[in-house]
């Protein structure tokens, strides 16, 4: 479909591995993934509500976490892959100066539905694993 | 708590099991372009199903859809929250929880699922309910419970489009969390420092000027290593030292997955290498892929900085 490629079924195979992406852990991200995600908990944008908890700093909201994992794996897979699921533990908290690394890899495909399990591990350079899990995608047969 | 006051306790929480949230209740705001591309931006999400609808049009859908990762945000109570949720069973629950000293609070897990993808103009209807709650579990945060809620997500038609299960583990901190400092700074993290005492230091301060000795008996000549006061073989505690050459050959090793520690590089491979001279050190083969690795093979040693602080010898393949 013009200039966005989408993976069909019988290009992708058990063990891919997609290329790894570094996102900047910005008070940006954070207080603005918030805000977009409608969760005005102050810890997410009140450095001072953050503190009081222990935290040196704004952390990461859940869904702001969950986004970037789904952008993980379409970014991979072009526009037409339908997200089937997304299932996520979460570790240690995103704060603003931190760098993540996102890393997956296909565990799984079923050949007749053409979904594929893709394990994504979100680790930044500070505190390790910020978030586990498995986006499902569903490709579509050939173009 | 005593037994009885647990279980009175857990006689209380447990009633929440079953209970609802909410009942089903309609998104003020109907899926829209503007919302999405809110979000879009945020995230950095360039995908054109989101927000290019000329190339929606001709996509197999024919028309621009939410993220399914938004799922749950259609439905978020707002900037009202920043003064304190309003009372619903959770929440009474919650309180529940702190009264009795499970102050803590730990998002665990998120599951979400999708049905049927939404575009601008459907509505998001949620229902949710409190699903599950653990036993008490000792956990390392804390002596807890996990609760789950179960939220259902439905479009105006009344088709299914989603669920959320969300965990989340209530907990008696161990210790109460030290407010922090406004000028704590995130320093990232190196390599453990190696211990130094009195019988290993100087190998260390040598392995910081590139070297690796090894201590050697000066009344038997023995070779020994970790550094140790007193020869194993003639028990004199006189010795001197002779510089490595660092060719080796690996004896064992071991690559470690699991959990992955800030401030080490991954695949990371821990060897034996029997060095040249005869003794054993224990160190990072570097240089090659970790299923390259095999025993028995030679390897090259070089003292190098590993991190801002660390020197070590690192090995690879001869």
């Amino acid at each position: 479909m013009s200039e966005y490629n989408t993976l069909s079924r019988t290009e992708v195979s058990v063990g891919d591995k997609l290329p790894p992406v570094a996102i900047d852990i910005t008070t940006g991200l954070v207080v603005c993934g918030a805000l977009a995600t409608r969760d005005f908990e102050p810890v997410h944008h009140d450095k001072s509500a953050a503190q009081a908890t222990g935290l040196p700093d704004v952390f990461m909201n859940i869904l702001t976490s969950q986004g970037l994992m789904t952008r993980y794996a379409t970014d991979w897979s072009g526009p037409e892959a339908i997200v089937r699921s997304l299932d996520i533990r979460l570790g240690a908290p995103n704060i603003p100066g931190m760098v993540m690394t996102i890393t997956g890899e296909v565990k799984a495909k079923d050949e007749q539905t053409g979904i594929v399990d893709i394990e994504v591990l979100g680790e930044n350079n500070i505190w390790g694993m910020h978030m586990q899990g498995t986006v499902q995608l569903e490709l579509p047969t050939e173009a | 708590m005593t037994p009885e006051e647990q279980q009175a306790f857990e006689e209380k929480i447990y009633a929440y099991v079953g209970r609802q949230v909410c009942p089903p209740t309609p998104a003020r705001d109907d899926v829209n372009a503007t919302m999405i591309r809110h979000w879009t931006e945020v995230m950095g999400d360039t995908n054109p199903a989101y927000t290019d609808a000329q190339w929606a049009a001709s996509s197999r859908r024919g028309k621009t859809i939410a993220p399914p990762a938004m799922l749950y945000v259609w439905n978020q109570e707002g900037f009202a929250v920043t003064t304190g949720r309003s009372s619903d069973p959770q929440t009474d629950m919650v309180e529940l929880f702190n009264e009795h000293g499970f102050t803590g609070v730990l998002g665990t897990n998120v599951k979400q699922e999708y049905f049927r993808e939404v575009s601008p103009g459907d509505t998001v209807v949620i229902e949710m309910v409190i699903d599950q709650i653990s036993e008490r579990k000792a956990t390392a945060r804390g002596a807890g419970y996990f609760f789950e809620t179960l939220a259902t997500f439905t479009n105006q038609d009344g088709e299914k489009i989603g669920t959320q299960r969300f965990r989340v583990l209530k907990f008696i901190p161990q210790e109460q969390p030290a407010a922090a400092a406004s000028e704590d700074k995130l320093e990232v993290p190196t390599r453990i420092a190696s211990p130094r005492g009195h019988d290993n230091k100087w190998w260390w301060d040598a392995c910081d000027e590139g070297k690796v000795l090894i201590q050697r008996c000066t009344n038997c000549q023995t070779l020994r290593h970790p550094p140790r006061p007193m020869c194993g073989e003639c028990q004199s505690m006189e010795w001197d030292s002779i510089e490595s050459g660092l060719d080796g050959e690996i004896l064992s090793f071991t690559e470690l997955h699991h959990p992955k520690i800030p401030g080490y590089p991954y695949p990371l491979v821990c060897a034996v290498i029997r060095l040249g001279e005869g003794t054993n050190l224990v160190a990072n083969v570097v240089g090659c892929e970790p299923a390259d690795i095999q025993i028995g093979m030679r390897v090259q040693g070089r003292v190098e900085q590993v991190d801002e602080k660390t020197m070590l010898p690192q090995f690879y393949p001869a």
